[in-house]
């Protein structure tokens, strides 16, 4: 009989994650070298390209290990983006340990401290692997002093590795069947398994990733989601090696999947709890929370015939992402459309990057935005998440916005500069904490609005790439916000409003009508770009129109030279949104918020 | 306007030009066996268009041939191929070949109408252009073709290069009205990838003029030409009256079919476009297997043709017909628009560019079609 270890790695992001888990899974042998693909556990091109794991995922590893013992573990994928928050939290509450992943050259990171907490809050056992020691700018004891200190871990259990050249994988993996406690629960109880992931698959619906805390659950049992009691009939369980492997139960402390004919990915809620119909676990395991977008933004085809083939690819792409939401949506400018919900500003990037390379659409996202609450004279509170709908301002009592607690880890000498930065978006309480020498965490209360567009990059520009940031949601504090309207040529364009704080109105007019100045190509035409709040114009840029562009020759060969290139201008405006006459390019409704520093 | 129009590219020059894409080799080895070859591709064109009535010798610098070899192309042309009696037969000249000799036998061969390659009278700026006459030998031959009876003679110049001034390009044109040319073509200097200048451009060694600058001197040269008595009928070409067009030039601009002979030269007829191997050499090994030397070819859909129609159409005085541009709803409040900002005019069911609208007549029809 062989033994259970579950356990996933938390790291930020470029600390190697991925790599390692490819040494593992390399090294215990489920793979051959030839068939070796890097990176196995990021299966989607997007995020291969960022380097970053978006889905949860999980992997069971065959190992036996020193002292002659077979183990299967269970290594569960964390997606590595504050906006998946929630999704790692599931997948951690279903291990028992995990590997803290440290880059031995950049050392401990806002971003892995968050995770880290969240991984001492579910009482896991913590095994630091010091990565990348191959690297000249390693410094191991650096990092060990900051797991000391820092962290307040033991830095003798510290394993060092190089992922990338294959050294100490064998240590991590002793490591893991060591320290690791193995899964408790009994099979004889009822039935109870975390859902931590789902997706989508086209011959089969949807493929539930769970733990099985107690019970056993088989093919053909009834199974209920506890949320909503909805039962569906199992249909096949098993292991994810590196394809699905059947088999014929799964039972307490494993981790594997269950297909059950269950239609939508929305169907399945991450965190919720799967038990059987026929003999019910008495309650839910706890933690489960429903996942609320935070970032709203609208989806529009670039051209209004190409609508139906947006609503077709929206209801695919929903299969494999529990976390969009939307609704239909119109706009004056933009025509018919969709108003999306999204976990955070590198989730709508994900959306917006598949819809067009995987389902070939061609959009416009309007710039992104929270959700805001007004309170109404006649004392009714409403909601919304589009700038559309801001109400009539003579209506308006109090206006009130999310806030988040940003939290920054930084080398010390930018201080001034995240200072800079987070007074100008309108970060207030600062709190400072030094946990090791030279490096800084800072804590602001800012508003949600004020970092959902670049601030990350800002942010990663302002310290050379060695600032990270993490941000829980706080609560919603009241302040005065205006409705900053774009028109032009004097036509207002709804798709380009903003709900801005009456303070920074003017700057970021200002900001919105530059930003348009770049984005928009010349016409024949002068466009006068404005910014408006109410019926008075705050700012203005204008973009002379060309006066010159004819070539001086026409003879035999450059026609079809000419003609070619008007195919493909011709196209390359089919692209563009006509707005009035002016053709606007689909990157231009979310640079309205770019700030204008580079 | 329908009959047809023969073009033939000479592909040798005494020297390449550092500004100019059009095909040719700075060498007189292959002249022969390109004039044999050139007989060869002759024979399977004949019958295949009706008379024509224009003949072009264009290139390359056709009058870098011997006066003899040029006979024997003419003669060749006129063997198999049939022309009207008013043909216009137009001839590429440099002003370095035209000695008194050549420009008298031009007239003996047949030709009546000159195109002579002065592109400026500053000495500077020939040299400056590569060019290898100086302005006295462009004069020089201007008087020469006019005492040896020429009634039709058109002069190339190029303008809007950096370091040029309007003080110093309105002297060029004031010594060219001084002929009274039938004909100017003024041709705004374009950098072209594939050429000395597109190379130096790359690496940041030219800086050619910003938009302004070029708008400027395109206006300043229509208004000047126009003030001496000259009709602005295409972008970069003047004439004295109608007549006086170039009949040739125009059949590109109106899809008229013409037929192109000698390497990288352009057919079109019936929709179809098609243009010879831009290369003196595979043009002759073509030839000398017994193959057409055909570097390829495309065939217009109605889209592409119409396009065609109103891009060229906005680079001439005549403009185009309303009904040739495909409907759309925007049409007609775009149609207004353009007329009120100035860019055209529209009279009689046709649209006519303004001088304006000569100015971004790359980007016009973008707002049409």
């Amino acid at each position: 009989m062989h033994e259970i270890r579950n356990f996933s790695i938390i790291a930020h992001i470029d600390h190697g994650k991925s790599t390692l888990a490819d040494r593992m899974i390399q090294k215990t042998g489920l793979v051959d070298e030839r068939k070796f693909r890097d990176q196995i556990l990021d299966t989607m091109d997007i995020e291969r390209e960022r380097g970053i794991t978006i889905k949860s995922q999980a992997i069971t590893l065959p190992y036996t290990n020193d002292e002659n013992k077979e183990f299967e573990l269970n290594l569960i994928d964390t997606p590595g983006h504050v906006d998946f928050s929630y999704e790692v939290s599931r997948a951690l509450a279903s291990c028992e340990g995990v590997l803290l992943l440290i880059d031995a050259s950049q050392g401990v990171e806002a971003q892995t401290l968050a995770n880290l907490f969240a991984a001492m809050e579910h009482d896991l056992e913590i095994i630091p692997v010091i990565n990348k020691i191959d690297l000249p700018s390693a410094d191991i004891d650096r990092v060990k002093e900051q797991i000391e200190i820092d962290l307040g871990l033991d830095s003798d259990l510290a394993v060092l590795c190089s992922a990338k050249d294959g050294t100490g994988i064998e240590d991590v993996l002793e490591a893991i069947t060591k320290h690791i406690p193995p899964p408790k629960g009994r099979a004889d109880e009822p039935l109870t398994a975390l859902i931590f992931d789902a997706h989508y698959d086209p011959f089969r619906g949807t493929v539930v990733s769970c733990r099985i805390f107690s019970g056993k659950i088989r093919p053909g049992d009834t199974m209920r989601l506890m949320s909503n009691n909805a039962t569906y009939k199992v249909e096949e369980v098993g292991v994810f090696r590196l394809t699905r492997e059947p088999r014929d139960s799964l039972s307490a402390g494993e981790v594997g999947y269950i297909l059950a004919g269950i239609k939508n990915v929305s169907d399945t809620k991450i965190g919720d709890t799967i038990t059987l119909h026929s003999k019910p676990a008495a309650k839910p395991l706890p933690g489960f929370k429903k996942v609320k977008p935070v970032v709203f933004s609208s989806i529009y085809p670039v051209a209004s015939d190409e609508y139906q083939s947006l609503v077709d690819a929206l209801e695919k792409y929903k299969l494999n992402d529990a976390a969009l939401v939307y609704q239909k949506d119109s706009s004056a400018a933009l025509g018919m459309g969709f108003r999306c919900g999204f976990l955070g500003l590198l989730h709508l990037e994900i959306v917006q990057e598949r819809l067009e390379r995987e389902f070939g659409q061609s959009i416009i996202m309007t710039s992104p935005t929270v959700q805001y609450r007004f309170l109404l004279t006649n004392g009714e509170t409403i909601t919304i998440d589009n700038p559309i709908y801001y109400p009539d301002p003579v209506t308006i009592q109090k206006s009130f916005e999310p806030y988040i607690k940003a939290s920054i880890y930084t080398p010390e000498r930018y201080m001034g500069a995240i200072m800079d930065l987070c007074s100008e978006r309108r970060g207030t309480n600062s709190k400072f904490h030094c946990p090791t020498p030279g490096r800084l965490e800072i804590q602001f209360d800012m508003p949600l609005a004020e970092v959902i567009y670049d601030f990350y990059d800002r942010l990663k520009t302002v310290t050379q790439g060695y600032g990270s940031f993490d941000y829980d949601l706080l609560d919603y504090r009241e302040n005065d916000l205006v409705k900053l309207d774009i028109l032009l040529n004097g036509e207002k364009v709804d798709a380009l409003a903003q709900i801005v704080h009456r303070d920074r109105a003017r700057t970021r007019a200002l900001v919105a009508c530059e930003r348009l100045k770049e984005e928009i190509p010349r016409h024949l035409f002068k466009i006068a770009i404005q910014g408006a709040i109410g019926g008075t114009i705050i700012a203005r840029s204008t973009i002379s129109p060309f006066r010159k562009d004819v070539t001086a020759k026409c003879y035999g060969g450059d026609i079809t030279r000419k003609r070619k290139l008007l195919e493909k201008q011709k196209k390359g405006k089919k692209r563009m949104k006509m707005i009035g006459s002016v053709s606007i390019p689909q990157s231009a409704f979310v640079a309205v918020l770019k700030s204008d520093s580079k | 306007m329908s009959s047809p129009g023969l073009y033939i590219h000479v592909p040798f020059c005494r020297s390449k030009c550092p500004y100019c894409a059009f095909y040719s080799i700075a060498s007189a080895s292959l002249i022969l066996r390109w004039l044999n070859a050139f007989r060869e591709e002759i024979s399977y064109y004949k019958g295949h268009f009706d008379e024509f009535d224009s003949l072009y010798l264009g290139g390359g610098t056709p009058t870098f041939l011997e006066v003899r070899d040029l006979a024997g192309m003419m003669e060749q042309i006129f063997t198999h191929f049939d022309f009207a009696r008013d043909t216009e037969i137009t001839i590429e000249a440099n002003p370095c070949d035209l000695t008194r000799e050549k420009a008298k036998s031009l007239m003996d061969l047949g030709f009546n109408r000159i195109s002579l390659g002065v592109q400026s009278f500053e000495d500077n700026e020939l040299s400056f252009l590569g060019r290898r006459h100086t302005s006295m030998q462009s004069k020089k031959a201007l008087m020469d073709l006019r005492s040896f009876g020429f009634e039709n003679i058109g002069v190339d110049l190029i303008y809007g290069f950096e370091g040029q001034t309007l003080e110093g390009w309105v002297k060029t044109l004031k010594q060219a009205i001084e002929f009274k040319p039938e004909h100017l073509s003024c041709y705004q200097l374009t950098i072209e990838k594939k050429t000395l200048f597109g190379r130096l451009n790359e690496k940041g060694m030219l800086t050619p003029p910003d938009e302004e600058k070029e708008r400027i001197f395109f206006l300043a040269t229509s208004n000047f030409l126009k003030d001496h008595g000259y009709m602005h009928y295409e972008i970069s070409n003047f004439a004295r009256n109608d007549s006086l067009i170039s009949r040739h030039n125009c059949k590109y601009w109106h899809h008229v079919p013409y037929l192109g002979l000698g390497p990288s030269a352009h057919s079109f007829q019936n929709s179809t476009r098609r243009w010879n191997i831009g290369s003196v050499k595979k043009y002759c090994e073509m030839l000398e297997g017994g193959r057409a030397p055909i570097g390829g070819y495309e065939n217009l859909t109605e889209e592409q043709l119409s396009l065609e129609k109103v891009s060229l159409g906005l680079r001439t005085k005549q403009g185009l017909d309303l009904k040739k541009i495909p409907r759309n709803p925007e049409l007609n409040n775009m149609l207004l628009r353009l007329q009120d900002s100035g860019f055209l005019k529209i009279i009689n069911d046709r649209i006519l560019p303004t001088r304006k609208g000569f100015l971004v007549a790359d980007s016009l029809p973008l707002y049409l079609v």
